[in-house]
Parts: C-alpha cells; structure tokens; sequence
C-alpha cells in the first residue's frame, strides 16, 4: 500500500498513466490488432519531443520567465545546416552532426548574450532571436539539396526488434540527464537557482555560469534534434521544427515538472512525450477529422493539468 | 548642506529625466521606424502609403491590449492567435449569415475566457498551460468551422474598417481611439487600480477585500473582448478567414506588450505603450518592406531586430536611472 502511495506522489506518474490509458483505448479499439507497431511508431516520433523537452526542461527549471521560445526556428535552421553539410554524402555524416551541434550551440549562446548583456527577459530573448534566426533559416535554405544522404536517413529509421535505434540512444541520454540533474552540481545548481535565484548566489553557486550552460544546453539539443529531425523525415525544411514550440512546453508541464522552476524531472518528459504521440495515434484511429483532433489534444490538455493539481500553496 | 541639497535636486532631476526617457522609449522607437521608412522610401508616408502600411495595425493592436490585460496579473495568454483565427473564421461565417447565433457564439467565447480566469485563479495552474491547451481547442474549432480558407466578411465591417476619413488614415484614429478607451479603463479608474495592483502584489489586494477570483475573470475576459474585436477588425481588412490567420498573432502581441514598456512580473503595464508598440511592429511588418529593398527574406528578421534594439536602448536607460 504504501509503495503504491509512494509511486502515486511521484510527479511523473500521471503522465505515464496518461500514456497507458491512452494506449488501452486505441489497441481496444482495433481489437489488439497492430499494438506493437503503434508502440513504434510512437516511439519514433516520441524522442524528438523528449529531446527538446529535456533542454526545454532544464530551461523552465531555472524559473519564472526562463524559456526557450527559439527552438522552432533553431531546429529549422540546424536541419538545413546539417543536409547542406552533409551534401547527400554519406562520408560527411558525423561532420554534419556536428554542424548542427555547433549551429544549436550559437544559438544558445546568442540567446544568452541578449538574456545577460540586453537584460532582456529570456522569453522575450529568445521570442526576438527566433525571428532573426527564422530570416538566416529562410534565406540560406533556398534553393539548397536538402535530401539527408542515404546512410543517414536509413540510420534515423533502424529499428531492432522493433524500437528504434534513436530510441535506444534518447534513452541512454535521458537516462545521463537525469543523473546530471539529481546527482551533479551542475544540476542541482539549475533547481537551486529555479527555488531562489538570490540565495542560490549567495550560497555561492555561479549563477551566470549555469544559466549560460543551461542556455547553451537547449540551444545544442534543438540543433541535434533538427539533424535527426531531417533524417526521420528524409528532409530538411523551414517549418520542419514549428511544432515544437508548443510541444516541448507541454511534455515538460505535463510531466511534472513545475512552471514556477526549482522542481524537475526527467522521466515525466518521456510519459509526456509519449501520452502526446499516443493520444494523436489514438484520435488518427478513431478517424476523427483533424479539427475535432485538435480539440480533443487541447481539452485533455487542459483536463490533465487540471486534475494532476497546480502547485501547491506555499504560504 | 546647501551642495548636499543641490546634489540631490540634480539626481531626483536626473532620475526624472531617465523616467520620461523610459515613458517616450516606445514612441521614440515608433519615430525611428518611421524615420527609417522615410528615408528607404519618401513617397510611403502619405495617406494612402499609411494606410497600405498600418493595413493590419488595427487587429494586431487588438490583441496586444488582449494580451496587455492577461500580462497585467502576471499571467501569459498563448492562445490568443487562435483565438483571434477562431473568432475571424466565426465572422465570416455565422456573423454574416446568422447574426444573432454569430454574435451568442463570440459572446460564449468570451464567457469561456472568463471561467479560463476562474480555473486559473482556483486549481492555481500555469496560465502558460492552459493557454497552451486552449490554443488546440481554439485552432481546431476554427478548422471546424472552416477546413478551407474562405467565408466573406459581413458588409458593415467591410464598411467600417473600409473607412477613408479626411486627413488622417483610418488605422491611425483607431489605434488612438483603442489607446485612449485601454488607458482610461485601467490607469484611470480606481477599479483599474485594483486590477494592476493585482499584479503587484495580490496577497495585498486580496486581504483589503477584494475579490482575486473576481479580478482573473474580469481580466481574461476583456483579453476575450479585445480578442474578439481584434479577429473582426482582422476579417474587416482581409476580407475573407483562413483558420491559421491569426497564428501569428501571440508572439506578436506579447512583443508589442514589451516594446511598449510592459514587465512580465509586477502589474507594469503601459496601454498606450502597447499599442505604440503594436504600430512600431505592424510597420515592420508590412508588405511595403518589399519595396524598400528589404528583401521578404528579412522581414521577420527585422521585427527581431527591431525588438532587441529598442529593449537594448532601454536598458541603458533604465541603467541611468538607477546609477543616476
């Protein structure tokens, strides 16, 4: 009983309960047929929100204000930048990778500088350099090869037994960002400045440092993803990253993680991640149209964050 | 004591000086802009090059007033453009041929902006999320409605944003006219005392007996009216809906709420500021950069830039001001 309970406190749960509940209905639906290749699927399309939710994570840990609204157009801008570099080549893979890396890595810290230099609120920060990077995307995409080389996009769809290989390597990198939040300073750093940013300075803690790397961190995980992104889909595009905006807010809330910083986790953003895809799955199979669909997504977005509770008062 | 006493007349003068910096910022930049404009292309500012410019200022400062009043109380309203897509879709459609279902349709969705304020206030939730949620619902209602772009505008908001009053452009008098009614509400009366102080400091207004449940209701439902207004005045212009129209429209309005001198935090909000900001980014914006050797490729880039130079200018400002 008390392990049940202890299991039910955990702020993560609902999003995986979310997730099963969801699954049930759809397999119930099709009367089991096709369960495993619906996992798949969503597995596949999962990671990329969990790749971007866990920087965006380690963003809003840093508290009120803090979020990164430039990851749409750096995703955008990374796809290109890794399938120009790439060149349909399967040799310049790895270089490619890193040009998107490097892409993400500017971005974040350009977003920084104006964060830090301008004392611009972050979200403002980031909301004005997506509009900058958005017209670099638009400009430097035209007329360019973007199909990913054929190792690549072959690579972004292996699946062994079943789950993909990106999934494996998300897992194995969600599974080291959440030692690197609970268990390294530099993460109990990031909830501490998310609690009290003036009593995380004055215990000490390098502020600024953290807060760039933080930064720095997003930036680099929305490059990597665009890369990904372009390989999946066979394709870079402008718009290629537009959903995730909105997407990588919601698997960070919706797993568990507090809006008003100090309090994370990372298990809540693959529960999230994959209620999402699921719940998508689910309403493409009942075959509702896609306006209905949206409804639906965003009403049970709002019934989630109703039922799993707000934050508790704490005075 | 006499030079102590002078020292302090010229910091207090200083620090005022700083202050009316601050307050003119958004104006100054709006000149700039225009300045800017002037000088890319003499002939844009006429009446007509006016009105061809500010064509969509009217709707997009709508919003930002939405926008400026959800902001007020500390709260962020993602959902907006949406909604101002749902609310366009509803005018071309079943404001034109019911009228009365059409106008009980809008008037609900106020009502729902209204309980959006009441959820928020009572289970204290992320007002970030909810939005969120309600943007999927808003976007998804207006496919509903219209799954392909098109409907027609009803011929009196054709009529009234086709204005062409004598001397000064349409958009120009209705962005005054929404300042003026914005800022006489809340920085004028003493019920807009409350709601600002709301923001400021709600543990405080909540204990000398005002209702806060009462307050997010209100305050989110005129982010509803305005957002209504602001999709009619949009179809007004444009003629016909699309159900991604009004997409564009919460990242513009919260940046029109900042440039034109509004915080995040603290009840700091400016409604003529907002909407000097809402014009400053709808110039920025227009078509007619085009033909100002600013090539489309850029345009979005200059709304960018445009925010960072302005907020820059005014962190050095607001530096003065304290170091002064």
């Amino acid at each position: 009983m008390n392990r049940v309970a202890a299991l039910l406190a955990k702020p993560w749960i609902w999003s995986f309960l979310g997730a099963v509940i969801v699954f049930v209905a759809t397999i119930s639906f099709t009367g089991g047929v096709g369960a495993g290749g619906i996992l798949t699927a969503a597995l596949s399309l999962a990671i990329f929100s969990v790749i971007v939710g866990v920087g965006q994570m380690f963003v809003i840990t840093l508290g009120p204000g803090n979020v990164d609204l430039s990851l749409p157009a750096n995703i955008g801008l990374a796809s290109a930048v890794a399938m120009k570099t790439m060149g349909g080549n399967d040799s310049m893979i790895f270089v490619g990778l890193l040009a998107a890396l490097g892409t993400g890595i500017a971005v974040g810290t350009a977003n920084y500088a104006l964060i830090r230099a301008l004392r611009i609120p972050p979200i403002i920060a980031t909301l004005s350099s997506s509009f900058i990077i958005l017209s670099i995307d638009i400009s430097y995409g035209r007329g360019l090869q973007i199909k990913p080389p054929p190792g690549f996009a072959d690579f972004a769809n292996i699946q062994i037994l079943g789950i993909p290989i990106l999934a494996i390597v998300t897992l194995l990198f969600t599974i080291l960002a959440g030692i690197a939040l609970q268990r390294t300073l530099y993460g109990r750093s990031v909830l501490a400045i998310g609690q009290n940013m003036r009593a995380a300075w004055l215990a000490g803690i390098r502020v600024e440092r953290v807060r760039f790397f933080t930064y720095v961190l997003s930036g680099a995980l929305g490059g990597i993803n665009g890369a990904l992104l372009a390989g999946y889909f066979r394709g870079a595009s402008v718009d290629i990253g537009n959903e995730y905006l909105l997407t990588s807010i919601a698997v960070v809330v919706i797993g568990g993680t507090s809006v008003a910083g100090g309090k994370a986790n990372v298990p809540g953003v693959w529960g999230a991640a994959l209620f999402l895809v699921l719940l998508l799955t689910m309403l493409n199979t009942f075959g509702v149209s896609p306006g209905i669909r949206l409804v639906l997504t965003g009403l049970i977005i709002v019934g989630v964050i109703t039922v799993a509770g707000g934050q508790k008062v704490t005075r | 004591m006499t030079a102590l006493a002078e020292t302090n007349r010229a910091t207090s003068r200083g620090q005022s000086l700083a202050r009316l910096l601050r307050t003119l910022l958004p104006a100054l930049s709006l000149v700039l802009v225009l300045l800017g404009i002037a000088w890319l292309n003499p002939r844009a500012i006429s009446y007509l090059g006016f009105n061809l410019m500010l064509n969509l200022a009217v709707p997009i400062a709508l919003a930002t007033i939405a926008q400026m009043f959800v902001i007020t109380i500390n709260e962020l309203d993602l959902s907006i453009g949406p909604f101002v897509g749902f609310v366009g879709c509803v005018t071309a459609t079943w404001l034109r041929d019911t009228p009365l279902f059409g106008v009980a349709v809008l008037l609900g969705s106020i009502g729902v902006y209204a309980m959006l304020g009441a959820l928020i206030h009572l289970r204290r939730l992320p007002s970030i999320v909810v939005t969120l949620g309600m943007s999927f619902v808003w976007q998804g209602a207006a496919i509903l409605l219209l799954p392909k772009p098109g409907g027609k505008a009803p011929e009196w908001l054709l009529a009234l944003m086709g204005l062409k009053p004598p001397f000064v452009p349409f958009p120009i008098i209705a962005a005054v006219l929404i300042a003026l009614i914005a800022h006489y509400g809340l920085m004028r009366t003493s019920y807009g005392a409350v709601l600002r102080g709301a923001g400021g400091n709600p543990v405080a207004i909540g204990r000398s007996g005002w209702s806060l449940l009462k307050i997010k209701m209100v305050m989110f439902g005129l982010a509803g009216v305005f957002g209504v207004l602001s999709g009619m005045a949009l179809i007004g212009t444009t003629t016909s809906a699309d159900a991604n129209i009004g997409n564009g429209y919460t990242l513009l309005s919260i940046a029109g709420v900042i440039l034109g001198g509004g915080e995040f935090v603290g009840g700091r909000v400016s409604p003529i500021g907002a909407v000097i900001g809402a014009l400053t980014l709808a110039l920025a914006a227009s078509p007619l950069l085009t033909f100002m050797h600013i090539p489309p490729d850029w345009q979005v880039g200059a709304n960018g830039a445009i925010l960072i130079i302005v907020l820059a200018a005014r962190v050095l400002i607001s530096r003065r001001e304290v170091r002064t």
